[in-house]
């Protein structure tokens, strides 16, 4: 038998800096409750946070939405931003186009996308230019910290 | 090591969460003003020592079930980070070293450091 999924969804309000964070939290305690494992649950916590800020800093907001499968869980951020031009641009470490004020409060320095992929098992990023932005990531429910640590 | 000796060791006024010190054991810490890399390479239960003040600090905490955030150079958090860790509960020490200070005293008294992953080039 299968159980139809769990979702949530929570909006990212454009440029409310100060809640961000909230969604990720609230997976967090819902993934708590469901007996998930503190690794998987954090996992989850740091690719929502991080979606949660993208989407702050390059899409002007948008959406974070958490679905739970029996043996795997997967978080989508989604903003109507300007799009990413070059993915494998993105996708390095250290390579940012975060304004300074965000810089200034010790965020936006270029780790977002690869700390997302190292913490999920699977990413996809769809973007369009001008159109904005969907970030997929699916965490399963099985240790592998070790692996996401040595990538 | 327990959070009250940490405490007691770097010359730390307890900001919030004095009953939890004694209940609080760390192995490791991190010090960063950058949360990006603060997410990127600490490990769960290890302690943050930084120097930035707002509330995503104590988020980032929460994330990645740190015990506890250090503010150090004798800097204080925003009222809204000490709100949400007393939501929370997590334990904020204010610091009156330098952040190279307080992590070296820390060193010396036999924290460890975090494993940072070998990167690719």
């Amino acid at each position: 038998m299968t159980q139809a999924p769990y979702i949530e969804e929570y909006t990212i309000q454009a440029g409310d800096f100060t809640a961000i964070g909230e969604a990720a939290t609230r997976f967090k305690s819902t993934l708590k409750m469901l007996g998930i494992s503190s690794e998987a649950v954090r996992r989850a916590a740091v690719v929502a946070y991080e979606g949660e800020m993208n989407a702050l800093i390059h899409g002007g907001g948008g959406t974070v939405k958490m679905t739970i499968h029996g043996d795997h869980l997967v978080i989508e951020v989604t903003d109507n931003g300007p799009g990413i031009p070059d993915i494998s641009l993105a996708m390095q470490e250290g390579y940012s186009t975060a304004p300074d004020e965000i810089r200034e409060l010790g965020f936006g320095a270029g780790m977002g996308l690869p700390n997302i992929d190292r913490n999920s098992d699977s990413m996809t990023i769809d973007t369009e230019i001008g159109k904005g932005t969907t970030l997929r990531a699916v965490i399963r429910f099985s240790p592998r910290e070790a692996a996401a640590r040595a990538v | 090591m327990k959070l009250r000796e940490i405490a007691q060791s770097i010359s730390a006024e307890v900001l919030y969460g004095e009953e939890f010190l004694d209940s609080i054991e760390i192995q490791c810490a991190y010090g960063a003003d950058l949360m990006s890399d603060v997410l990127a390479f600490a490990l769960p239960g290890t302690l943050l020592l930084t120097g930035l003040t707002n509330i995503q600090i104590v988020r980032t905490a929460q994330m990645l079930d740190l015990p506890a955030v250090v503010f150090v150079r004798g800097k204080r958090p925003q009222e809204q980070a000490i709100q949400l860790a007393s939501q929370i509960g997590m334990p904020l020490l204010l610091c009156p070293m330098s952040m190279f200070e307080a992590c070296g005293v820390l060193f010396q008294k036999g924290l460890q450091a975090c494993t940072i992953p070998a990167r690719g080039v």
